[in-house]
């Protein structure tokens, strides 16, 4: 397998920009998960690396190949569309076999490379059967399989699960990831689902409006998002924000709601003072989990019950403070009913330039 | 209060049973979800409510008043349906409008009733736009606004956020839910996903090969879920099985893996309920604990797969022949491959007969 490069990529369609200066690396045998909502230009973006696009501008290159002027054919990708997508009359020999018999292959080198893949996703006991006796993970390790045969330089696969059942993605996903890591495939995926990305990729590219908003590890971009798009998109809900001004009393902190102090320490306390910012006004980033119910914590601000959702192992609270929603993450065993007054303490916040939006610290 | 009521529908088409035998009440001013897979029968028993579809058996009432031969107009029911269609030629405030001027409002108060909706969902700044020109989350906003702004006596939705991004339709979620408390509105929603229906629903009713398998609350289907399909179906991971066999007062993995002690009152459910020995051991995910070192009630398995989500991780865990997928809130690091220990927190397993798959403790 490849490593992957892309060096500012450029799409237009018409006027509309679809891909605006686009550069990541995806290294040999890394799971790359491109991100971010409808239009944001992570399947156009996938389709240059297929060679199915002619981008205005940019490189891509394969190792140090340059594979920009590429047909598809010859750039030897395997593109996966759908992870189930079998030949229902052939067996799961021969369907791993038909790229390999398409191309014309001596039969003695088919049989070779199938038995090779066989072997590596450990199916040997299903060979003979037909695609409806598989289960589902069975299918996709067959689909896998199929694709891999090929030897492609890398594996692009776009949306493969947002058409089945949310309950059988979450086993298709843990699936997915373990084979992946087994045969050390370079893989680019494309999903607009952060818990997809969260759960399988090693690097995140998270893209809105054509750009890359954050390239980084799930823990980098859960816990350090760049700016208040991958703040919010990233987690599940996303993060809170309230609007803030930094006020300095006995220390420096930042004043929310107009009444409330929510005082800064060590390296946030620092960097606060290091920037000179345009502004004092910030935004206070704060993630569900770390919205608490005193006395827990200090509580430093009031809220109202607005809507509660139960999701089984956890409850998800909304409170009104002020004019604003906050979002809270707490244990299943908790119960709020509407209009219900509480006190709220905020863990490891984040804070924003109000102005630039991005990340201060 | 009952706004409608389902008694015995059944609805065939050609020799196919869609919906069997089916009665289900829904409560005024409530949500009631119809929770199930695709094809378990969700979408028929909403086009039935609503006269899109005639049972062949089975009385339908809403408000009262048996509708089962009032065409769909009559029965004052609004359906919003998964493929939403807008009037392409229309602005958004006309497609908003449309029930209203077929039911002959006046001018001033059919403006009034969609700037009420429309701010309702975020859609005011949308009014003057045609639908090619906002986005999918927007126009399904759009469909829901033009089934909010009459007051039917019910509201049919046929998995309204499916074919949402993951973002939106977690953000609609908390919306539509609040929407609803506000207006007081019966909403009789039809969902293929649990997160969904927990977080929403004040009454849930899980649907399977069209028959009814279980209704009751979100807590109540969470924790005493009446077989093994609604315990894997709802939970994010659903439950993990273990098979097992009781034997005198304790219940064995085996064979030698680990037993665990009987209370008598379980003891007593299963000479009751349980048809031979061999049962199921159910664990809810969050349930699990993991720990690097042996200790008294732990069990070795490897690390198998470790999905991060950021608040948490799920880490799948190998046992002998199958896996268990535990939620863990720590911050610790499961190195893939690696041994570890796992435990059952106390007074949370549950037990299924082997044979039925019905909860028995």
């Amino acid at each position: 397998m490849s490593s992957v490069r892309v060096e500012n990529l450029w799409k237009k369609y018409g006027k509309v920009e679809a891909v605006r200066g686009v550069s990541f690396e995806v290294k040999e045998g890394e799971f790359t998960v491109l991100l971010g909502p409808s239009g944001c230009g992570k399947t156009t973006t996938l389709r240059c690396i297929a060679g199915l696009e002619l981008p205005n501008e940019g490189k891509i290159y394969f190792d140090h190949d340059d594979v920009t002027p590429l047909s598809p054919a010859d750039r030897n990708i395997a593109f996966v569309f759908q992870l189930y997508a079998l030949y229902p009359h052939l067996s799961v020999y021969d369907n791993i076999a038909f790229p390999l018999r398409a191309e014309g292959l001596p039969r003695e080198e088919v049989r070779k490379r199938v038995e090779e893949v066989v072997e590596l996703l450990q199916i040997r006991d299903l060979v003979s059967l037909k695609p409806r006796k598989l289960t589902s993970g069975q299918k996709q390790r067959v689909a896998l399989g199929r694709a891999i045969v090929r030897r492609p330089r890398v594996f692009l696969l776009d949306e493969p699960l947002s058409n089945i059942d949310a309950k059988l993605r979450e086993t298709t996903r843990a699936e997915l990831k373990k084979l992946q890591k087994s045969i050390h495939a370079t893989t680019i995926y494309v999903t607009h689902d952060q818990v997809e990305a969260m759960t399988m990729a090693d690097k995140i590219v998270v893209m809105n409006f054509g750009d890359i908003q954050q390239i980084g590890s799930p823990h980098e971009v859960y816990h350090y998002p760049a700016n208040l798009f991958v703040a919010r998109f990233i987690g599940s809900p996303g993060m809170n924000f309230i609007p803030g001004e930094i006020t300095r009393r006995e220390t420096v902190g930042i004043m929310v709601n107009g009444a409330s102090f929510i005082p800064l320490h060590g390296e946030q306390a620092e960097a606060v003072e290091r920037i000179s910012l345009s502004s004092s006004q910030v935004v206070v980033g704060v993630r569900p989990e770390n919205v608490l119910v005193s006395p827990e914590v200090e509580a430093v601000l009031e809220g109202e019950v607005y809507v509660f959702e139960p999701l089984g192992a956890q409850n998800i609270v909304t409170f009104r403070v002020g004019t604003h929603l906050l979002k809270a993450l707490l244990p299943g065993d908790t119960m709020f009913s509407r209009g219900e007054r509480v006190s709220l303490g905020l863990k490891e916040i984040r804070i924003f330039d109000a102005q630039s939006q991005k990340l201060i610290a | 209060m009952l706004k409608l009521s389902i008694q015995d529908l059944t609805k065939k088409f050609g020799r196919k049973t869609a919906v069997s035998n089916l009665s289900l009440g829904v409560e005024s001013g409530k949500i009631t979800v119809l929770l199930g897979p695709t094809g378990a029968g969700k979408t028929t028993t909403l086009r039935c409510v609503a006269g899109l579809e005639k049972p062949d058996q089975g009385t339908i009432t809403i408000e009262g008043q048996v509708v089962n031969d009032y065409p769909p107009k009559d029965r004052d029911v609004a359906f919003v349906f998964q493929n939403f269609s807008l009037y392409p030629r229309y602005t958004v405030f006309e497609n908003i409008a449309s029930p209203l001027r077929i039911r002959g409002l006046r001018q001033e108060e059919i403006a009034q009733k969609v700037k009420e909706v429309a701010s309702f969902l975020h859609i005011d700044h949308l009014l003057d736009r045609r639908p090619i020109f906002i986005s999918g989350g927007e126009m399904q906003r759009v469909a829901i606004a033009r089934a909010l702004v009459r007051r039917p006596k019910v509201f049919l939705l046929d998995e309204p956020l499916t074919n949402l991004d993951a973002k939106i339709r977690e953000e609609m979620r908390t919306e539509l839910k609040r929407l609803q408390g506000e207006m007081e509105s019966t909403f009789f929603y039809a969902t293929p996903d649990q997160a969904e229906a927990l977080s929403m629903a004040d009454t849930i009713a899980v649907i399977h090969h069209g028959h009814l398998v279980q209704v009751g609350t979100p807590t109540g289907i969470y924790h005493q879920p009446v077989n093994m399909f609604v315990a894997d179906f709802v939970g994010s991971p659903g439950m993990n099985f273990i098979p097992a066999s009781v034997e005198g007062e304790t219940v064995n993995v085996g064979p030698g893996y680990f037993s665990l002690p009987l209370s008598p009152e379980m003891r007593k459910a299963c000479a009751e309920q349980a048809t031979s020995k061999e049962v199921f051991l159910g664990i809810r995910p969050e349930d699990v604990l993991i720990r690097f070192e042996a200790q008294e009630g732990f069990y070795p398995a490897l690390v198998e797969v470790v999905e991060p989500l950021g608040v948490l991780q799920i880490v799948r865990l190998r046992l002998n022949h199958h896996f268990i997928r535990v939620r863990s809130e720590e911050n610790a690091h499961f190195p893939v491959g690696e041994k570890v220990f796992f435990g059952l927190k106390e007074g949370k397993v549950r037990l299924f007969d082997g044979k039925s798959e019905k909860r028995i403790w």
